[in-house]
């Protein structure tokens, strides 16, 4: 019997025009992801099961889901 | 997910702009908004006043998503390019000192008071309604009536942007935001190449 599984995803940040307004961390259900320093927001690749809310949510439109190559 | 006592500071952003259309001397109190992000980010080389307790990004937020006043689009690319943030910020910064400017005229006698509020840095609204006279120099008016066209302009701005993009689409070129962002770059030099995750 043939079983599929389904390809990890997990949030990528486009640091460079990350306005670090934190917008993500407020709608992230897992707790994974957060403004580093003021500068831009940074995934934890642990924590993060690539739902995709963060990436609705940013206004600058700079996180993409993509998936994990093993 | 649980809420905190500063997920309610929309209240505050929301009866600052209501007080002001009844006296204009609460405009005064906008300048919280403009010592607090930079105090932390300086302080603490962190963003989190607009992380945390930014009152207009909730209000747009709340107005945009659960009210479903925004479009929900994505930002054009050209908006949030550096070049339009920083020269956002840039002509903000040139129209806060003009305003400066013009309440310094008015405390040095050179002008008289205007009971205008200026939207859009154009457009003269009059709100002459709002002023009942001060205990003070008409100069503390001057700048109180020149404070709350930045805020109101501001808030206009942003929900034009909130309307046509995603909720907190002034996010993106807030000059609070853009400045706080430079502070913490700058404190934090390093700080780049750690992040970096392309």
């Amino acid at each position: 019997m043939e079983t599929k599984t389904r390809s990890k995803r997990r949030a990528y940040v486009g640091t460079d025009s990350c306005v670090a307004c934190g917008c993500c961390v407020k709608v992230c259900p897992l707790n994974a992801i957060s403004v580093f320093r003021g500068i831009a927001a940074k995934v934890n690749p642990e924590r993060c099961v690539g739902c995709g809310k963060c990436a609705r949510e940013c206004p600058a439109s700079v996180i993409e889901i993509r998936e994990v190559r093993p | 997910m649980k809420k905190h006592w500063y997920d309610y500071l929309w209240i505050f952003s929301l009866t600052y702009l209501i007080l002001g259309f009844f006296n204009i001397l609460f405009a005064w109190l906008g300048l919280l908004c403009f010592f607090i992000p930079l105090i932390i980010s300086v302080s603490s080389g962190t963003k989190g006043y607009c992380n945390r307790y930014c009152g207009r990004g909730q209000l747009f937020s709340l107005l945009g998503g659960r009210f479903g006043l925004s479009r929900r689009k994505d930002i054009p690319r050209w908006m949030k390019s550096k070049a339009f943030r920083y020269g956002f910020l840039l002509f903000f910064l040139v129209m806060f000192f003009q305003m400066l400017w013009n309440t310094y005229l008015v405390f040095a006698g050179a002008r008289d008071l205007r009971q205008v509020v200026t939207l859009l840095w154009t457009l003269k609204l009059p709100w002459h309604w709002a002023y009942h006279g001060t205990l003070f120099h008409p100069g503390t008016a001057q700048f109180a009536f020149g404070f709350y066209s930045v805020m109101l302009t501001s808030t206009v701005l942003g929900l034009i942007t909130m309307a046509l993009f995603k909720p907190r689409s002034w996010c993106v070129y807030c000059p609070m935001g853009t400045m706080t962002q430079l502070i913490c770059r700058a404190k934090n030099r390093e700080g780049d190449i750690v992040t970096d995750q392309r």
